[in-house]
């Protein structure tokens, strides 16, 4: 978690739960966020995300705990008077406005006409690169064109924070990619505090400077993109995040070295720090990119000897299963590997423990 | 076989129109009859019915009590009716399905106790029989039908809006005025449209809650045929047919039937 000062946050969220009826959507969850952060919020459908965002937004009042923007306390403020800009799923445009409209809605309310009201519209047509449709009916607009006009209309308002739920979701995959770099491009520019809800890892990944992975209505981690791939603190987030193969070995009572554990009839010593078991038998979490096949009788082969089972073919990289130790292992190979290592060929792999980690499970 | 289906369907098309407007067509020929006496087909032809069913001073005054007694209810009707249907659909309350089941009873009570129920009322209360208890009474009528008009229309509208006009800075009653509403307008008018049609036609509960002074123009109708057989009421029907026949057509022009029937709901998500 970060260690904020009180006060130097764009937004605080203390301690907030909220129940509907049998479930916990929300278990005490606190956040930072910093002023121009772009944050994301994490997780399965049912994991508190959504529920979070509609807090933060008004739409849900919590059940307890405090919510403030930019030091004032917006608990209990109605949603029209928070400031804060939000796209919808479905992008949630007025259909019977036509696009400009819908961009000086927010204006009109803030009692802004006329024509700083047009110059505000057409400087924000012109951020998300769509000049040309300010007199358009949403319904004659495409998927991607009518979410950067949702984009537009959230932040004309100059809001003090902009909330995302899952725009990209009904985007087509080939649109998505730049939709996603074009966000971050205005983002970047506007400089405005961003929380983005999604399920989607990947786009988390490429998008956030942190991300609150979420599960069973708490926040399971809060950390940049990198550190929550190489350094998950629990087994759902190293599952959740990227792919991972699920080794289950055995921790060493009297241990040779500090943070030995037995895997496949051998010891092998890890990090004692990399040893995060607590509870349950313990699993190594081993990534595909941590492992390498090497030849059966090289040196470097530390897990034992393996067999190929099968390739999967990723276009810049092959994932390679592999059979060992009675486990089906994937493993991250250059597209090479599809020749050099062929279906039933025995090798030895290797693995950076240092990128491993035990978990129970 | 195809062909022979296609035969039939095609059959069964004509036989059915043939059916609908058989009642009209015979009706408005009946009209043109000279003989003092209703005669399908005529043996001579004659417009003097015409004549008299427009001077004949029931039917005025029924026309203009139809009127008053319409728009009234139509206005009261759409008021009380997209409120219930907004209330209903958006919150939820204690006793909401019992409002619900209560507001859809006049679909299933016959209007004739419907009719009796406000005539005992009025008069337990010592009302004469006057607009106002029948006003009320159609209400009740059509709310039914006003009501699923625009809670079907209310169930089109994505909530999402609702949220994203909030965040924009509206209050909620802005939110009503400016994104509700509009988008409710088609819902609205149709429910207007068969509230006004309904209202305007009803018999059985007016025959009830009308008096000499107030009855309207299907109780005065039902009051002449008691009395007399000659084509005056069949003249009557063919100016109606031709009456409601043009207001469909500029009702279709101006704002689009299939709108506000809410046949075509594509325009919605």
């Amino acid at each position: 978690m970060s260690s904020v000062q009180p006060g130097s946050a764009a937004v605080q969220v203390e301690r907030v739960s909220r129940r509907f009826g049998a479930t916990l959507a929300l278990d005490q969850v606190s956040i930072d966020i910093m002023p121009g952060e772009f944050l994301t919020l994490l997780g399965p459908s049912g994991c508190g995300k959504t529920t979070l965002l509609n807090v933060i937004a008004g739409f849900v009042e919590p059940d307890s705990g405090e919510i403030s923007l930019s030091g004032k306390r917006i608990t209990h403020a109605p949603p029209y008077l928070r400031e804060i800009g939000m796209v919808f799923q479905n992008y949630a445009l007025f259909p019977h406005m036509t696009v400009s409209e819908n961009i000086a809605f927010g204006l009109k309310m803030r009692g802004i006409v006329g024509a700083e009201a047009s110059t505000r519209v057409k400087q924000a047509l012109e951020m998300v690169r769509l000049p040309g449709v300010a007199d358009r009916r949403p319904r004659q607009l495409s998927g991607g064109q009518q979410q950067r006009i949702a984009l537009a209309r959230a932040l004309v308002i100059n809001p003090r924070l902009i909330l995302l739920d899952e725009p990209f979701s009904a985007i087509d995959k080939n649109l998505r990619a730049e939709m996603q770099v074009e966000l971050k491009q205005i983002q970047k520019q506007v400089g405005v505090t961003t929380v983005f809800v999604t399920h989607d890892q990947s786009e988390a990944l490429s998008l956030s400077d942190r991300i609150a992975v979420m599960s069973g209505g708490s926040i399971q981690q809060l950390a940049r993109p990198s550190d929550l791939y190489r350094d998950p603190v629990n087994s759902f987030v190293a599952s959740f995040i990227g792919d991972v193969n699920r080794l289950p070995c055995s921790i060493l009572e009297n241990p040779p070295s500090p943070g030995a554990f037995f895997w496949n009839g051998q010891v092998f010593s890890i990090r004692a720090e990399r040893i995060r078991h607590r509870g349950g038998s313990p699993v190594l979490f081993v990534r595909p990119d941590a492992l390498r096949l090497v030849e059966a009788n090289d040196p470097a082969s530390n897990l034992g000897a393996v067999t190929v089972k099968g390739h999967v073919y990723q276009g810049t990289h092959v994932d390679v299963l592999i059979e060992g130790g009675g486990e089906s292992i994937r493993v991250r190979e250059p597209f090479e590997a599809l020749t050099n290592w062929p279906i039933g060929a025995h090798a030895g792999l290797h693995a950076d423990f240092d990128q491993c980690l035990i978990f129970g499970a | 076989m195809d062909r022979f289906l296609d035969y039939i369907l095609k059959t069964l098309v004509a036989l059915t129109l043939i059916y609908v407007t058989l009642p009209s067509v015979v009706v408005v020929i009946t009209a043109f009859g000279d003989k003092a006496l209703m005669m399908f087909p005529p043996d001579a032809w004659s417009t003097r019915w015409f004549v008299r069913a427009i001077q004949y001073e029931d039917f005025r005054l029924g026309i203009v009590n139809g009127l008053i007694i319409t728009s009234w209810t139509t206005w009261i009707a759409v008021v009380i009716g997209t409120c219930s249907a907004f209330a209903i659909e958006r919150f939820s309350f204690p006793g909401k399905s019992i409002l619900e089941a209560i507001l859809a009873s006049p679909l299933v009570i016959p209007h004739f106790t419907m009719g009796v129920g406000f005539l005992i009322l009025a008069s337990g209360l010592s009302l004469s029989r006057s607009y106002g208890v029948a006003i009320a009474c159609h209400v009740v009528l059509v709310l039914p039908f006003v009501m699923r008009s625009v809670y079907v229309s209310l169930k089109n509208i994505d909530p999402a809006l609702e949220r994203a006009a909030a965040s924009l800075g509206a209050r909620p009653m802005t939110v009503f005025l400016r994104i509700n509403l509009p988008l409710l307008a088609p819902g609205v008018a149709g429910g207007a449209l068969m509230a006004a049609i309904l209202s305007f036609n009803e018999f059985t509960a007016t025959l009830f809650v009308t008096g000499q002074n107030t009855q309207t123009l299907p109780v005065a109708m039902y009051t002449y045929i008691r009395e007399y057989a000659d084509p005056t009421m069949a003249a009557l029907s063919a100016m109606m047919i031709a009456a409601t026949t043009l207001f469909l057509i500029v009702v279709n022009r101006w704002l689009g039937l299939e709108k506000i029937l809410a046949i075509d709901s594509s325009h919605h998500r």
